[in-house]
């Protein structure tokens, strides 16, 4: 074995391990105006930058700076050109025209057949990609990705390097909101092919065509990107270098690290939110868009399945109790419904087009449904339910809330089932519960994102809701070409989640973060990573 | 000697193999999918994933690949970090955890020692009640607490100065490295002071301190060539463990204080269920642990001349 | 001049019974030897107070530590107090009436809810609500942004998190091109209980009408966790918990552990070198990594609290410690003059483990157990601190030391009760280990 011969081997690895770090020692301040420089923290090490197998935030947030897709968001979060100048979305399918000035970091040019060679990459039934499903408005692309047709079936062409075409499966209005998606980014395959099973390894394995480049990933210790001298936007990019010295999840040494002026920005929770306002910086707000909820079990024989007593817990619960207590962060918003306020249809937001039904919580009511339930289910009292949860600190604290709203209002005993990640997984998909909590978060800028999620054949469905309606809306909303009969099946979906009940909604996410005050244009961004840099400028 | 050394390095060799074995079936008990994800994959996706990892052979073949290729020292490609060799992120991250063990340790055994040499010189005086207090203390506080407080306090400390004495967190130079070896050695240092104390005392108590008095050798000879010297035996038996105990425990301080450690990437890969990295962070500290505990004992042999090596 | 009498016989007396007994025992002696030891009787005392604390608390103390009480969470020590009943009645604030714009007006402040409502004023893009604990220091210094709203909203309820102390609400309306206007207005809301929250504490009963307008909340000697549950009771429950792994787990170590260190060293030989390579193997497994593997693998079923499977990953790599020191002790034994009299005064196989191996092991085997207890403590704390201790809502003083490093410098005593308890423990177990080690003469602590 290697590490028996070891000594030598091992003294090296010291003598070497202390060069580098001594070399690069982190610690430079959190901005600096002449060298426009940022310094931040990363919660945890980007798990791959391969943006065909990329499924995290941070992975994200590194790749949506290192990378461009045909369109991006811009600091308003509005659908811009990326790689593409112009376009034309049609319903049977889009057509790009990319910039002559694209470049990759190696000064080639951006092509149409770099966008083909990718997407056929993402589906190819090898690659095993997560997110391959994303590309499946593209016609023929379900069928390749399961296999059953060849690469080239793909309906997209590269017609000469700089024109696009791309059939549809079916109409897809939001179409060019998914081409901003990682796994829509472009990627070169001689470069591809050349670095082998080792793309995407280190900074030298990737190629980049963002407004940054990755100049250095020492694994789980420090990343930097430097402004991409190739970029066709390099013009309006201010910001140098981002600087990314520090790795660690724990919210309290991120914020010790701001307020020693080592980082530019940290996000606080509620210890470290007294603190800084005890300080007296000035807290910023976001909204990121994420949705948490309680997903009911409709598999055969589970309790669950009973629509009293799924009503009963309904009116038994206030999420309005839950945001404002127990998690006591401001910005979160209590769940009310399927999609959350920051949603975005027809100009403007989805929730101000179709408010949701208030429902308020109403023990009394609570009780009328649990005698309900109880004599169709011919119990005399309900068993204990399974109640499915993760790891996290604040999951454990939910899941203990919800317990002791239960035994109270209902008499029922949840019984908390807290499993690790891998565990969990593995139980909702088994179906070894009757409530899990859960969470999703939007991939992209259209309401389906969240309104698909509780049909039949959706594989997040972990319940196995079914329900014909609202597999006939999400049809509708699927396969219509015009977004306001799109919109209002969604406002059905919505409609149907408050009375049905499939799942419980309990928050809606949100950030508190604090920044440097000489820092100038930080954006956030639900979708296509964040935070945005882009637009950075460091104040003298 | 050399006979004991094969023979150490033979055994050794079969605790590892045991480890590994250990390891393997521990592993593939726990329940769960190493391959599913938050989002759920289509059954052909999985189907290619189970191949592209080997999971489509029964366990004995996957147990008999494993093994041969641990002998061929590959630990394979980590299941969560998609592009890297468990290999390599040893390579990378295993020194950094050693350095700051070492550096640990080094604070632990001589302030272990000067504070246990201490308390035994003035027992049951004032100085033998200060620190045992003090040492009950770093026992029994968790050492996450005293991680937290200790970065505190280099938030408040820096604050005081108006500029940076100590960096809050992150890794790269000397200066990183002060806090969180000393939080790291704490515990250790404590327990060293413990057993050097009552190591001194039953040292004290032999007949050869009364003969190198009664030679006419002054107090400070007796105390440093016979005392001290006899009463350190013991603290370096525990040397061994204590490294990897050191190592393998940096799991806390590595998280707050931003270390690219190994330890945080074994609590991850348990918790994600990534089997070629727990496979190959289990082994290699085993292996660690076996030579550390060899070394240790030649060592002993080489202070303790009574001690011969068989 | 008188004879002197240098000898004189002295009236005979009963004779005093001699002070002699039988020689003691060695634990007589022991025992002796300890009541006078310092360490020994605080290490003592203090592990009867926690026994007391564990098993006498919660009959002194009938307080639910389940009971939460979300509104009243993080508090520090304090008496009970009336509080009004708020009913949950929706609210449809009309536009604020008033001749300068701009002005902001508290409709109602308690505990449960800050109403507040403003003028509009017609050039505002929108509005941002703060909330302080004290009067803002800068322009900048404006507490926590409670909401972003739109120019058509006027009213705003507040409901997170509010105490009955001073707040500073700052309205803050954006104008056009950046500019701002701010108005400002200080409140201390009442007590007060929504008749929601007191119908879930059973203070109110279900399904019956809201009678009552004031209601009496329950002290908190210590104050309450991050749900509003009784700090004290919570402390006796994990109490119970945490004494439970750290009892039983060491207890069952070290019995296994000495029943196979004892049967090597007599069995001898062949047996003997295989039994204890074997330990060896189970020593060289990394401690921490194993008991989270095993923890894991051996599954911890809905509702379960994982004690089990805490004590049987415990138990499983912790016993070679134990079955070393007691090989060793046995064979020194074996050879030792006192037993080879035994058997030459003719005493049998039987007579000699019970009377004398039996004794002098068992010294070893206590202090092996007092050092193995603040371990096993410990175990159980760092386990519970990276979240794979017991599960929720077991009350564990290492899960509540784990939450409480949450609210670590905003609510330290959530962190700092618990730990005491831990520390406490653990030198109590420590110090009588000491004493035990000292009094008893063994050399066992060294390998612990």
């Amino acid at each position: 074995m290697r590490t028996f011969r070891g000594g030598p081997i091992l003294l090296r690895w010291l003598l070497s391990c202390f060069l580098i770090t001594t070399i690069h020692a982190a610690g430079a301040a959190a901005v600096d105006a002449e060298a426009q420089q940022i310094t931040l923290s990363l919660a945890t090490e980007p798990p791959t930058l391969n943006s065909l197998r990329s499924t995290d935030q941070i992975s994200s947030f590194v790749l949506s700076h290192v990378m461009e897709g045909l369109m991006r968001y811009d600091a308003r979060g509005d659908l811009v050109g990326g790689v593409a100048e112009r376009w034309e979305l049609r319903e049977d399918g889009a057509t790009f025209w990319l910039r002559d000035d694209a470049r990759w970091s190696d000064g080639r040019p951006v092509t149409a057949a770099d966008f083909v060679f990718a997407w056929r990459r993402a589906l190819e039934p090898t690659t095993a990609s997560q997110y391959a499903f994303i590309l499946y408005p593209i016609a023929n692309a379900e069928a390749v990705n399961r296999g059953e047709k060849p690469l080239d079936a793909l309906g997209v062409q590269a017609l000469g390097a700089h024109r696009l075409e791309v059939q549809f499966a079916r109409p897809t209005t939001y179409f060019l909101s998914l081409t901003a998606f990682m796994t829509y980014y472009p990627i070169r395959e001689d470069f591809f092919r050349a670095q082998g099973e080792r793309y995407a390894a280190d900074a030298h394995n990737l190629l980049f065509n963002g407004p940054f480049t990755l100049s250095r990933w020492v694994h789980s210790a420090h990343l930097t990107l430097s402004k991409n001298p190739e970029y066709w936007g390099r013009g309006e990019i201010a910001l140098q270098t981002i600087d990314l010295p520090y790795i660690t999840s724990d919210p309290s040494a991120t914020f010790n690290l701001f307020k020693n002026g080592d980082i530019a920005m940290a996000a606080l929770d509620v210890e470290t939110l007294d603190d800084a306002l005890e300080r007296g910086y000035p807290i910023h707000q976001f909204q990121s868009g994420s949705l948490f909820f309680l997903s009911f079990n409709f598999r055969e024989g589970r309790l669950t399945g009973n629509y009293h007593l799924r009503k009963a817990i309904q009116y038994a619960l206030d999420p309005d109790v839950l945001v404002n207590q127990v998690i006591g962060l401001p910005g979160v918003q209590p769940g009310r419904s399927l999609f959350p306020r920051t949603v975005r249809a027809l100009d403007g937001r989805f929730r101000d087009h179709f408010p949701a039904p208030l429902l308020r919580p109403d023990l009394d009511k609570a009780q009328w449904h649990l005698q309900q339930a109880l004599g169709e289910l011919g119990l005399k009292q309900i068993p204990p339910l399974v109640f499915l949860t993760g790891e996290h600190p604040r999951a454990g604290r939910e899941a203990e809330y919800v317990q002791y709203v239960l035994r109270q209002a209902l008499g029922i005993d949840l019984k908390i089932d807290r499993q690790t990640f891998k565990q969990r997984i593995e139980r909702m998909s088994r179906g070894d519960f009757d409530i899990v909590s859960a969470a999703w978060g939007p991939d992209f800028d259209d309401a389906i994102t969240f309104g698909d999620l509780f049909s039949s054949w959706n594989e997040n469905n972990r319940g196995l809701y079914r329900n014909p309606e609202y597999d006939r809306w999400v049809r509708v909303a699927m396969e219509s070409g015009d977004d306001a009969v799109r919109m209002n099946a969604m406002a059905e979906l919505q409609r149907i989640v408050v009375e049905d009940v499939p799942i419980l909604p309990l928050y809606e996410s949100a950030m508190l973060y604090v920044t440097h005050p000489r820092l100038l244009g930080l954006e956030r961004s639900i979708f296509g990573g964040d935070p945005v840099l882009r637009y950075v400028r460091i104040r003298d | 000697m050399l006979r004991f050394v094969a023979k150490r390095l033979l055994s050794g060799a079969i605790t590892i193999w045991f480890i590994a074995t250990a390891t393997f079936f521990a592993m593939h008990a726990v329940p769960g999918d190493p391959l599913s994800d938050e989002m759920a994959v289509n059954p052909e996706i999985r189907r290619n994933l189970e191949i592209r990892y080997g999971f489509d052979k029964p366990l004995m073949t996957q147990y008999a690949v494993f093994m041969g290729n641990i002998l061929r020292g590959d630990f394979g490609i980590s299941f969560t970090q998609q592009n890297r060799r468990v290999n390599d992120i040893i390579r990378a991250h295993f020194p950094v955890s050693a350095i700051l063990g070492v550096l640990a340790l080094l604070i632990a055994a001589i302030g272990g020692v000067v504070w246990g040499a201490l308390t035994a010189r003035y027992r049951e005086r004032w100085p033998d009640y200060v620190i045992t207090l003090l040492v009950m203390l770093a026992i029994s506080v968790p050492s996450f607490v005293f991680a937290a407080l200790a970065q505190w306090l280099v938030v408040g400390l820096n604050a005081w100065a108006g500029h940076t004495v100590l960096p809050v967190a992150g890794w790269g130079s000397p200066a990183h490295m002060v806090m969180p070896a000393l939080v790291l050695g704490l515990g250790t240092m404590a327990y060293i002071t413990r057993l050097t104390r009552s190591s001194m005392l039953e040292v004290a108590s032999q007949d050869f301190m009364t003969t190198a008095r009664a030679k006419g050798l002054s107090e400070t000879r007796v105390f440093f060539r016979h005392q001290l010297r006899n009463a350190l035996l013991p603290v370096v038996t525990i040397l061994g463990p204590a490294v990897a105990a050191i190592t393998t425990g940096g799991f806390v301080v590595e998280l707050i204080f931003a270390i690219p450690g190994l330890g945080r990437y074994f609590v991850q890969a348990v918790q994600q269920l990534d089997y070629t990295v727990i496979m190959g962070t289990t082994v290699f500290y085993g292996a660690f642990l076996v030579i550390m505990v060899l070394l240790v004992d030649l060592l002993y042999g080489l202070l303790d001349p009574r001690i011969r090596l068989r | 001049m008188t004879a002197a009498v240098d000898f004189q016989p002295l009236e005979r007396a009963p004779r005093a019974e001699l002070p002699s007994q039988p020689a003691p025992s060695l634990w007589q002696a022991a025992w002796r030897r300890l009541k006078r030891n310092p360490r020994a009787l605080m290490g003592g005392w203090a592990i009867i107070l926690m026994a007391a604390f564990t098993v006498l608390g919660p009959w002194v103390w009938q307080v639910d530590p389940g009971a939460q009480a979300p509104a009243r969470a993080s508090l520090g020590p304090q008496a009970g107090y009336w509080a009004q009943v708020v009913t949950d009645e929706a609210w449809q604030p009309a536009p604020l009436q008033a001749p300068e714009p701009l002005t902001l007006v508290v409709d109602e402040a308690n505990t449960a809810r800050v109403r507040l409502r403003w003028t509009a004023l017609p050039a505002a893009e929108g509005y941002r609500l703060f909330r302080h604990e004290r009067m803002p220091r800068s322009a900048t210094d404006l507490g926590l942004p409670l909401a972003e709203l739109s120019p058509a909203e006027t009213a705003y309820e507040d409901k997170l998190r509010l105490r009955a102390r001073d707040y500073v609400y700052t309205l803050q309306a954006m104008l056009p091109e950046g500019g701002e206007r701010q108005v400002r207005v200080q409140v201390r809301p009442g007590h007060a209980i929504t008749s929601y929250e007191a119908k879930l504490q059973g203070l109110l009963a279900i399904g019956e009408p809201v009678a009552v307008e004031q209601l009496y909340l329950p002290a908190h000697p210590l104050g309450t966790d991050h749900l509003g549950r009784d700090m004290l009771a919570r402390l006796m429950e994990g109490a119970r918990t945490s004494l439970f792994i750290g009892l039983l787990a060491p207890l069952l170590f070290v019995g296994l552990g000495s029943v196979y260190g004892a049967l090597a060293a007599l069995l001898g030989g062949a047996w003997d070198d295989w039994m204890m390579r074997f330990a060896d193997f189970i020593v060289a497994l990394p401690f921490l990594l194993f008991v989270i593997l095993i923890r894991i693998a051996f599954g911890i079923g809905p509702g379960e609290s994982g004690i089990l499977a805490l004590v049987v990953a415990m138990v499983m790599l912790g016993w070679p410690t134990s079955a070393r020191l007691v090989r060793a002790q046995v064979l020194q034994l074996r050879e030792q003059g006192f037993v080879e009299a035994a058997r030459l005064s003719g005493a049998g196989y039987g007579y000699l483990v019970v009377r004398h191996l039996l004794p002098n092991v068992s010294a070893i085997i206590l202090v092996a157990l007092s050092f193995a207890v603040p371990q096993a403590i410990f175990t159980e704390a760092f386990l519970s601190f990276i979240g794979m201790g017991v599960t929720p809502p077991t009350a564990s003083w290492g899960a509540m030391a784990n939450d409480g490093m949450q609210t670590l410098f905003n609510h330290p005593q959530q962190l700092l009760l618990p730990s005491l308890l831990i520390s406490i423990t653990v030198l109590a177990f420590n110090a009588l280990g000491d004493a035990l080690r000292d009094e008893l003469d063994v050399r066992a602590g060294e390998r612990l």
